[in-house]
């Protein structure tokens, strides 16, 4: 079976292999077209509207960042995490932090773990809102988009609150978070919980049974669980497919193993499964989401980093009377910290899939080797699989289903 | 699935190709001999008992100054036994060649061409390696260490002539 599959190039598609060819027509989609969601390019071979044959063309977006990463100190690095998948900023500064305190080591307090499955739940459901809104969009549902977007705005307004940014919030740091929550944390979280069961129906209402979507959704880009793990497929994606795997169940991070939820799985692996995981992971993340929010007012006030001066810059309070608090201070803001020599990988569930990290450590403050596993970029080579026999307005909805962030695609 | 259990049944099928183990932070890393990479790759894949069937994460590393220069690093997991290993695979300097894993894998694709893109390692039996992120006229691959950085200054209207003059762009 793996042996059949293939991802073709651009160059496949155009080159003089096919030249000879007078039944179909090479078209260009993107890399600035609406529907690609970002800079995306397709190179289509199409036999009238049906695809014969398509190839997904990446790198309009390419800002290097990993190569940077590798002229910053580890905790400086943290802001350009943000910058890849922006629909994401906290799922990439948790991965980013937790393979950089694996290699160092270090233990993360309970309250600030709590505060960080809190904060990449909400990211998560905001993350989803945003991808129903543009799906439903490609597909010309307009109120859904707009529906979609008010209840992000709101999430938004949560990461204002805790870190002064709506998008780029580098909130989560290496060995905690930047502050603590402030006080009115509890109670605005505790607004949004209240509220998003009964909205996410109000979407369910307008979506699920609606023949209209039905007919453009269901039974259109099927791919089998065997393909699925063969291209690599993660995130809703995969348990579209039928695979029930999580990471966050498979290989629990930041405490994961003790909050109570389930892994919404579909069967057919179609655009509609992949709907309706995605709404189904939607309630997981508020159900998350509230654990956290009580086990967060159980807890009161606590630390917001680790203890660990070798990591973690003492409490400003300790500054003006401490003179060992103030060269730690002074030493971690210019020199960084230093990991053992080695490297570590780490695995998270984004809200697009597994987002990995793998470091490398050479025992200076700056990281060697810094490669981040991109979900969007590896989930994008199952496209022409995907859409081979289908129609252009297919294709659409696909790249859609497929939730793509061009930013983590290109890095 | 235990680290040591796994290391015992590799290096009981194949006796000479794992020539370093690493036990790091709870993670099993193993560095293989080129020429037996795909056959320790597959067997991990296909063996019943163990399925490593998903290959998580591909990339490359530059180790310039050490002998191989070039580290190729692939985590595969086993939905199975909730487990990951590392198998690491070096490649020299002078000629960096490692056998792909996409006949296996198809998802090493993307992953091997963007290796080859920015690291120059060239991925043998990999069917289109081409340039994925840098444009195809790119001289260079960029996340080698000893690639040259050159600061740009900002363009504004009032020197941007200047600096395009010197810029190099990617030909139409």
């Amino acid at each position: 079976m793996t042996n059949t599959l293939h991802v073709p190039t651009p160059q496949e598609i155009t080159g003089p292999a096919i030249a000879g060819k007078t039944e179909t027509m090479v078209l260009n989609m993107g890399p600035h077209h609406p529907s690609t969601h970002g800079v995306l390019r397709l190179v289509l071979e199409l036999d009238g509207e049906v695809v014969v044959n398509v190839a997904p063309d990446v790198g309009y977006l390419h800002t290097g960042i990993e190569k940077t990463m590798e002229s910053k100190t580890y905790q400086k690095a943290v802001v350009l995490t943000d910058r890849m998948d922006y629909l994401a900023p906290l799922s990439n500064n948790l991965c980013y932090a937790l393979a950089v305190e694996k290699l160092l080591g270090v233990e993360i307090p309970e309250r600030v773990q709590v505060i960080r499955v809190l904060l990449v739940e909400l990211q998560r459901i905001a993350s989803h809102l945003v991808w129903l809104g543009t799906h439903a969009l490609d597909l010309a549902a307009m109120s859904v988009f707009l529906y979609a977007f008010r209840e992000r705005e709101q999430i938004l307004d949560i990461f204002e609150l805790v870190s002064g940014a709506r998008m780029m919030t580098s909130y989560i740091r290496i060995g905690g978070l930047a502050y603590d929550v402030p006080a009115d944390f509890l109670p605005t979280v505790d607004a949004l919980l209240r509220i998003m069961p009964e909205r996410i129906d109000e979407y369910e209402a307008l979506l699920t049974g609606n023949p209209l979507w039905l007919e453009r959704t269901v039974g259109v880009g099927v791919i089998d669980a065997e393909a699925a793990i063969a291209y690599g497929l993660t995130g809703a994606n995969l348990r579209a497919s039928g695979v029930p795997y999580d990471v966050r169940k498979a290989m629990p991070y930041s405490g994961y193993e003790t909050y109570d939820f389930e892994i919404p799985v579909g069967k057919n692996g179609d655009i509609y499964d992949r709907y309706r995981v995605r709404m189904a992971e939607m309630r997981q993340s508020v159900k998350i989401a509230r654990q956290a929010w009580e086990r967060l007012r159980a807890l009161g006030p606590g630390p917001h980093m680790t203890l660990d001066r070798k990591v973690a810059p003492p409490p400003k309070s300790e500054i003006t009377h401490s003179m060992e608090a103030l060269i730690h201070h002074f030493k971690l803001w210019t020199e960084g910290f230093k990991p053992p020599r080695g490297d570590a990988y780490v695995s998270i569930e984004s809200p697009r899939g597994i987002l990995g990290c793998y470091v490398v450590s050479d025992g200076s403050p700056r990281p060697w080797r810094v490669h981040f596993r991109a979900p969007s970029f590896i989930n994008l080579q199952a496209l022409p699989h995907m859409a081979k026999g289908r129609l252009v307005a297919d294709l659409v909805a696909l790249i859609a289903s497929l939730d793509p962030v061009l930013g983590e695609v290109d890095r | 699935m235990d680290n040591q259990i796994l290391l015992h049944r590799i290096t009981a099928q194949f006796p000479d190709a794992v020539l370093e183990s690493v036990e790091f932070r709870g993670d099993l890393s193993l560095t293989v001999r080129p020429d037996r990479y795909l056959e320790v790759a597959r067997f991990l894949r296909d063996d019943p008992g163990l399925r490593y069937t998903f290959l998580e994460n591909l990339c490359g590393v530059d180790y310039l100054g050490r002998v191989p220069r070039f580290e190729v690093v692939a985590h595969l997991v086993s939905m199975l036994h909730l487990h990951r290993v590392c198998l690491k695979v070096g490649a020299p300097e002078e000629h960096p060649h490692v056998p792909s894993l996409t006949p296996l894998f198809p998802t090493a694709n993307y992953q091997e061409r963007e290796a080859f893109d920015l690291l120059g390692i060239v991925f043998d039996g990999h069917p289109a390696l081409a340039r994925i992120l840098m444009p195809d006229d790119w001289i260079g691959h960029p996340q080698r260490k000893d690639h040259p950085l050159v600061e740009e200054e900002v363009a504004f209207t009032f020197n941007q002539e200047r600096i395009y003059a010197h810029k190099p762009f990617a030909k139409e």
